[in-house]
């Protein structure tokens, strides 16, 4: 990806992390994807993904089965397309860093999103640059999300690695031995990790 | 990867972790250095903030973060996983022991014993041939080209003036190529013409030509090195000229020169009795000290000689005893009634003009010939060398050349027993007095007197396994444990681990190949003074 995509908007938003809905249904970034939206005082705020929704618009009114009489699921949409305007795509972002003048800090900003900023989607070089320093590892280890923290961790990397082409076994290992050292009293979650990554890295 | 101060890259293995000044330092290896790459004996340097240590690997270990990944090993078969536990999660650690720290400002002969530790997380790395130079310094002429420390070129030379200035010990268990070690160090002292050598050869390996252990080939040894340089006196003529041995005298002992400290110190070796070796001294006062010996073998069973034996109050029994002990002197080939020419004065005399002397013992290679001989011989020329001595300091002249005496099988003569009676445990005791030093050779180091082993300067180790042996030699030396281990893993051939004052600091050597003809031509050019012939003329004479 050589430019940002726009890939959602901010609607609540706090220091450890924001909720954006998409433009488009279904169209949230992955899971662990790395994302960036502005803050106050041109800061750049980055987050990773981390849980995806699909809902009805009104909090009381909840979806219904439609398709007992339809042969695939694609027809429901058809026959039904004011569907498009009842439903909708969000996102949950977890804050792991942002930038300012250029530098790169991995720690909670000071100030938070903004509501109805745009959130895009970074770029591969954006993503090599950022993932250069691992010290974001502890703060998504520490997380308060909805899925399980390691699940997290595996996407995050998993889709960092992606950027680096033949050279992502390096990236793997080296956020491995990272995590090797963050979670040194705790194997057991350590292995849960990297088996995750195994096949990724695996050549 | 670190750079040296030299600006070289060397490997960077791990960082300080934790130790003390008494029992080492432990380094945890970095992911990059390899666990099995590490070996007991190498050298290594810690970078502290203020000092840079040199010390030698003396241990290697594993751990691992949380016990817990013990329970589960197979894991570490993923190579994921492998890669990514190793050096974090696994790791391996080594112990160092320090040995000499330079400040970091880097004085020149900065070089001083340890007293303090590196700090936390110092980094380690591989001492590089440069680091190694520095400390032992490079070959000259009082400095003679050893041997090669454990994976590396680096010469590590032994500094002769130190070394002949007290008494060293050689040892190793049979096998080990102590021989080869010795002929070396005494190749070593006539290059560097730092001492004049009196060997008592047992087994013809240093005069003529030795025999190399395994491969069984012909080794050149000091007269064909440097004939003008070294005299082959021998005990049996047939012997050597069978070995077609260039023999300078023939050396042959009279009864009149064995005195009864001689047989005492056989006591066990011709299994006299207490009273037997007594009876020798009531003897030797009743006939005399030159009569005594040759006036016993003429004694008959008759009533002269009983009457003779009441009144010196000797048994009957104790005499046969002494009589068929004394046999075995008798027949030594090499022994007559009275010598025509004084050995001695032969001896001392190629010694006193520098010229080294080895004493081959052809048949005679037995217990009694080779003790009888060598205490005989030492003691004559130790006395002459400590009037020399004394003379030179009333006189102020002149100092005789230090002279250094080889000895084989030497817990014979100096263990707790008998030390005291040999003049080799005198020599031993006092060191440097009057310039004569022993060089010891022995497989049993744990029989020999702790005194005496307490007086070498030097001692150069070949693999020992009885752990008494290994006890006696590390006696008296600072971070006796850690050179323990490192002592019980040297190869069984080729390896030693020389510590003393001949070196800064302990080393372990692979010796310095010798029997080509490559090797012997560097021995030989390495040699200090000028002689009638030039290098390339003796060169000429030894291959043609």
């Amino acid at each position: 990806m050589l430019e940002n995509q726009k890939t959602g908007e901010v609607i609540e938003a706090s220091t450890s992390g924001y909720l954006a809905q998409c433009y488009e249904l279904y169209q949230s970034p992955a899971l662990g994807s790395l994302v960036k939206t502005r803050g106050d005082n041109n800061l750049e705020i980055f987050g990773v993904v981390c849980n995806t929704s699909t809902l009805g618009i009104e909090p009381g009114r909840r979806p219904i089965a439609r398709g007992k009489d339809a042969v695939s699921e694609e027809e429901i949409y058809r026959s039904s397309p004011q569907l498009y305007k009842l439903l909708k795509s969000e996102f949950d972002v977890l804050v792991i860093g942002y930038s300012v003048e250029g530098r790169i800090y991995q720690n909670l900003p000071p100030k938070p999103a903004r509501i109805h900023g745009f959130v895009y989607q970074c770029t591969m070089e954006e993503v090599r640059l950022f993932s250069r320093c691992l010290d974001f590892l502890s703060l998504l280890l520490n997380a308060r999300v909805e899925i399980p923290v390691e699940e997290l961790v595996i996407a995050t990397l998993r889709e960092m690695a992606k950027s680096y082409g033949i050279e992502r076994r390096a990236f793997l290992v080296g956020a491995g031995k990272e995590l090797a050292v963050l979670l040194s009293q705790d194997y057991v979650r350590l292995k849960t990790i990297l088996k995750g990554l195994r096949y990724d890295a695996g050549e | 990867m670190q750079e040296s101060n030299l600006g070289e890259t060397v490997q960077k293995l791990g960082v300080v972790i934790s130790g003390s000044l008494t029992r080492g330092i432990e380094v945890k290896l970095d992911s990059s250095a390899s666990v099995e790459d590490m070996a007991v004996g190498r050298y290594v340097i810690i970078h502290g903030q203020k000092r840079r240590f040199f010390g030698m690997l003396t241990d290697v270990a594993l751990g691992v973060a949380d016990e817990r990944i013990n329970a589960t090993p197979s894991d570490a078969a993923d190579p994921f996983l492998s890669t990514v536990l190793s050096g974090t999660a696994t790791y391996g650690t080594i112990h160092v022991l320090p040995m000499l720290t330079i400040n970091v400002a880097g004085d020149e002969q900065g070089y001083q014993p340890v007293k303090t530790v590196p700090s936390h997380f110092s980094p380690v790395t591989v001492a590089s041939q440069q680091d190694i130079e520095m400390v032992f310094g490079g070959e000259d002429e009082k400095r003679f080209y050893i041997g090669n420390p454990l994976d590396m070129e680096t010469k590590i030379c032994l500094d002769l003036a130190e070394f002949v200035k007290r008494s060293n010990g050689i040892f190793g268990k049979s096998g080990t190529g102590k021989t080869f070690l010795t002929r070396l160090l005494l190749i070593g002292l006539l290059q560097k013409s730092a001492a004049v050598n009196l060997v008592f050869d047992m087994h013809n390996e240093y005069g003529w030509e030795g025999r190399s252990e395994d491969k069984g080939y012909k080794v050149k040894a000091l007269k064909q090195l440097f004939p003008e340089k070294v005299a082959v006196f021998t005990l049996d003529e047939e012997s050597s000229r069978r070995r077609r041995v260039s023999t300078d005298a023939v050396v042959k002992l009279g009864y009149d020169e064995i005195q009864p400290e001689d047989i005492s110190l056989l006591r066990q070796t011709l299994n006299l009795t207490e009273a037997a070796v007594q009876a020798t001294y009531r003897f030797a006062r009743h006939f005399g000290g030159k009569q005594w010996l040759d006036a016993v073998f003429r004694m008959e069973n008759d009533e002269e000689t009983r009457e003779l034996l009441e009144k010196l109050d000797i048994h009957e029994a104790t005499f046969s005893n002494l009589r068929r002990g004394l046999e075995q002197v008798r027949r030594l080939g090499f022994l007559e009634p009275s010598a025509q020419q004084n050995p001695v004065d032969r001896i001392l005399g190629y010694l006193k003009s520098g010229v080294s002397v080895v004493l081959e013992f052809g048949r005679y290679a037995d217990l009694t010939a080779y003790m009888l001989v060598a205490n005989m011989l030492s003691r004559r020329i130790y006395n002459e060398y400590r009037e020399m001595t004394e003379k030179a300091l009333g006189e102020e002249s002149a100092h005789p050349r230090q002279l250094v005496i080889t000895i084989e099988e030497a817990h014979k003569f100096l263990n707790t027993e008998i030390a005291s009676q040999t003049i080799f445990g005198t020599i031993a005791r006092e060191m440097r007095k009057y310039n004569v030093t022993l060089l010891i050779i022995d497989q049993r180091p744990s029989s020999i007197d702790e005194e005496v082993m307490s007086q070498l300067g030097t001692r150069i180790t070949c693999l020992l396994d009885n752990e008494k042996d290994v006890d006696a030699v590390l006696a008296g030396v600072s971070g006796k444990s850690e050179l323990r281990s490192v002592l019980a893993r040297l190869e069984p051939k080729q390896q030693v681990l020389i510590f003393g004052h001949a070196v800064p600091m302990p080393v372990v050597v692979r010796t310095r190949e010798y029997g080509s003809e490559e090797s012997l031509k560097s021995l030989v050019e390495g040699r200090k003074e000028d002689t009638s012939k030039t290098v390339d003329e003796v060169i000429k004479d030894l291959w043609g």
